[in-house]
């Protein structure tokens, strides 16, 4: 830049003048260039009927190379403002993306699912907070506000309980990467997969038929009848947050056994020396010592519970009472195509889930980087 | 392993867009295209794509099937983004009355509407209309009223076919008297759990409050907690709620598929004796008993409960309509209206056509050419009501009422919910 700026000290003043309308003409093209460059892939990848390899190819080239030339650029126009004035740009090169997809596909999306909620059904005729009063008094959803609780309150405190349980003891065996290994084997499996999985575990036939589920064919071998576990109220919304238990049990040990390893012993075999027992050093040296975590490890899964989904929609699809807030929106939304009552819902859960979320990032910046 | 990691990475980068190309494959020939996207696949997809091959053998005119089981979600979703197929196959009225109101349908054209008064009962001409406009052209159709048992073990145990109700009833005291269970019932059917039992009530309606009251209620114009609905649901309470009628009682019908539900029907000895369903379930019953269906299985259509109303027949099917207006699409629908369309689909069994003019000997057994036949000479038919009533009830609380109820709820307090639950 210093090299450039030594041009405007020769010269007159017609020069100069001519000088910057150059220089703001290069700055102009070079991303009108790159502009049209990225379009005419666009184009290509469009239209083109070539065959699918060199497609392929180009895709790649186009997308990897267009995130590389499009920074490459901005930073160049950068460069070639005034020192003062880069400085000032410059994060926006690097934030600025990131900023503009948040805002397009996220900040921009909920500001409409918002207008939309004061709408009705075909998001033609303005209704008020009638879509709010459904939401707040229907049976279906007081029904599914309940159940987000439970599954709020035994699902996190379970995979949380578990997770911080294993770790302990796992810190205390020889065996602990193998124990730890396979607890956090089902963190690989995706929700609906876990679904399916776990439809196999309560299948129900009648008594006398061959048990497939694995439920049913202990209880049968004790003696007892086989029972329908989808259709018991309440517990089958029990039965259906054991799933994300053990979905969730993984992460929470490996975070919390990270900060297990955190602790520092000399504390705690100072407490040994003072003649505390094990369980007095797990409650009064190691949890004050993790509760950070404990609390970013719970609101995370409490985040988890509140717009869960895929569980109750791949077992139950929210019949014999197990509706919860996520799949009574979907129902609004796709099913009856009720716009109106769909984003409603949506923008309620939104809202509870922001201050759990904030809560969350407060305790991350906290800790410093995760 | 920084290598492994780069290839992964690559693999990653090029499967979306391999997937991309490979959509645009049909637009490299040249020749005209026809889009069409319907809710059926597998089997029924190829079979839907065998019986309009003769079409692109005449006109060289190339039509691109594409079927979906998210099928009702997606035609909103791209019909909104502004790229609908050129024809859909709609499975639902009211999902045609939907982009009808929003304008988004192209009517039917003179030529069109002739050859449908020609090939069809009026009746499904009604049916693909909105607002006395037609729209939507039917295809393959079905028909639900019937009860399926197991020929061989019914002729053993001396089971005669109940032609009125009385008999009906008679019979599945008989059987329990016998020790046998009467019915095979499953409502299970992921999101749409509860299809079935909205059958059993839309069949009983039209036996006892007859087709002019299942209109009104269809539109609500009674009320959905009126007498003559919770009569229907004290019928089939009878039969459902009552452990020696149904195998398995009230859990297995919660929890069995509709598909599997006919299964115990071919044990041996078998461990229910009868099953209501609609004439595609031929295609769910174990391949022994598919290869020989005329022997193993008999079938009824379910009695009439008032002789004022006879046997009515209830059904369903998919309509194509029109998004896109161009000639080809044009020649498409008009050859989907004729039954030359249906021909080789109905050779190949798994599907009724509501052609007037269609030739019964193609079906290949006799129990899907008595099934056609009931098809079209029923002096009513009516179309499923739940596929009729507005989406918050027809696929909402209906199906959900049904397993509630079924799981124990009262029913006045069902019924007062699900009348609540219809959209003003």
């Amino acid at each position: 830049m210093a090299v450039l700026d030594t041009g405007t000290q020769k010269g007159g003043v017609l020069s100069q003048a001519l000088l910057a309308i150059g220089r703001i003409a290069v700055s102009l093209f070079v991303p009108i260039v790159a502009f049209v460059i990225l379009w005419a892939g666009f184009m290509f990848l469009r239209d083109s009927n070539a065959p699918q390899g060199i497609i392929a190819l180009v895709a790649i080239i186009w997308g990897v190379g267009g995130v590389a030339m499009l920074f490459w650029v901005a930073d160049w126009v950068v460069n070639r403002t005034p020192l003062h004035v880069a400085k000032k740009l410059q994060p926006f090169v690097f934030v600025g993306p990131a900023l503009v997809i948040l805002t397009w596909y996220l900040f921009l999306p909920t500001m409409r699912s918002l207008y939309l909620s004061f709408f009705d059904a075909q998001s033609k005729n303005f209704v008020g907070l009638a879509n709010y009063v459904f939401a707040f008094t229907d049976t279906k959803m007081l029904e599914s506000f309940l159940n987000n609780l439970m599954w709020i309150v035994l699902g996190t405190g379970g995979a949380v309980g578990f997770g911080l349980l294993i770790a302990l003891l796992a810190d205390r065996s020889k065996l602990e990467k193998v124990f730890k290994s396979l607890i956090f084997m089902p963190m690989a499996i995706s929700f609906v997969g876990a679904g399916v999985i776990w439809r196999f575990v309560y299948a129900y036939k009648p008594a006398g038929e061959d048990q497939i589920g694995l439920l049913n064919a202990l209880v049968t071998l004790f003696g007892a009848d086989p029972q329908a576990w989808f259709t018991l109220r309440p517990w089958n919304n029990v039965f259906l947050i054991v799933i994300l238990i053990w979905l969730q049990t993984g992460y929470a040990m490996v975070i919390i056994s990270a900060a297990l390893k955190g602790v520092p012993s000399s504390i705690i075999e100072a407490g040994r020396i003072d003649g505390a027992s094990e369980l007095r050093i797990i409650r009064s040296i190691i949890i004050p010592f993790i509760a950070s975590t404990l609390v970013t490890v719970s609101t995370t899964i409490i985040i988890i519970s509140l717009k869960i989904f895929d569980i109750v929609f791949t077992m139950t699809n929210g019949n014999f009472g197990t509706e919860v807030i996520a799949s009574m929106q979907y129902k609004q939304m796709f099913r009856f195509y009720h716009y109106g009552r769909g984003s409603a819902i949506a923008i309620v859960l939104v809202i509870a889930v922001i201050p759990v979320m904030w809560y969350n990032l407060r305790q991350f910046s906290k800790r410093e980087g995760f | 392993m920084k290598k492994v990691m780069l290839v992964l990475l690559i693999a990653l980068l090029i499967m979306p867009s391999v997937f991309a190309a490979g959509q645009k494959d049909t637009a490299a020939t040249g020749t005209k295209t026809v889009t069409v996207f319907g809710a059926f696949v597998d089997e029924e997809q190829r079979r839907f794509e065998e019986a309009i091959k003769p079409f692109e053998e005449r006109t060289g005119i190339d039509v691109v099937y594409e079927g979906s089981k998210d099928f009702e979600t997606l035609i909103s979703v791209r019909v909104e983004g502004g790229n609908p197929p050129d024809i859909a196959g709609l499975p639902q009225p009211g999902l045609m009355m939907n982009f009808a109101s929003q304008g988004k349908l192209v009517p039917m054209w003179d030529s069109l509407e002739a050859t449908i008064d020609k090939n069809y009962a009026p009746v499904w001409k009604d049916l693909g209309s909105y607002n006395g406009t037609p729209f939507g052209v039917f295809h393959r159709v079905n028909a639900k009223s019937f009860v399926w048992y197991p020929k061989k073990a019914w002729a053993r145990a001396g089971y005669e076919v109940p032609t009125t109700w009385g008999e009906l009833v008679a019979l599945m005291d008989k059987m329990v008297a016998n020790g046998h269970t009467p019915w095979a019932v499953g409502i299970e059917s992921g999101g749409a759990t509860g299809w079935v039992g909205t059958d059993w009530i839309e069949d009983i309606m039209l036996r006892t409050a007859g087709p002019d009251v299942y209109d009104k209620w269809v539109a609500n114009e009674i009320p959905f907690n009126a007498p003559e609905v919770k009569e229907a649901f004290e019928i089939l309470g009878d039969i459902w709620l009552n452990p020696k009628y149904v195998y398995g009682g009230t859990n297995t019908i919660l929890t069995t598929s509709f598909g599997d539900a006919q299964r115990p029907m071919f044990d041996n000895p078998p461990k229910a004796w009868m099953h209501r369903q609609g004439n595609f379930i031929t295609g769910f019953f174990p391949d022994t008993v598919q290869a020989n269906l005329e022997e193993e299985v008999g079938v009824f259509p379910l009695p009439a409960i008032n002789p004022e109303f006879g046997i009515p027949v209830l059904g369903g099917g998919d309509q194509f309509v029109v998004f896109n207006d161009r000639p080809e699409v044009r020649q498409f629908m008009e050859f989907l209206a004729t039954w030359e369309s249906g021909e080789s689909w109905a050779k190949a069994g798994g599907a009724l056509f509501p052609y007037l003019n269609q030739d019964l000997n193609a079906y290949p057994n006799e129990i899907e050419r008595s099934l056609a036949e009931a098809l079209v000479n029923a002096k009513v038919f009516r179309f499923d009501a739940s596929d009729l009533m507005p989406a918050q009830v027809g696929a909402g609380s209906f199906w959900t009422g049904i397993v509630d109820w079924v799981n124990g709820k009262p029913l006045d307090t069902m019924l007062g919910d699900v009348q609540r639950s219809w959209p003003k």
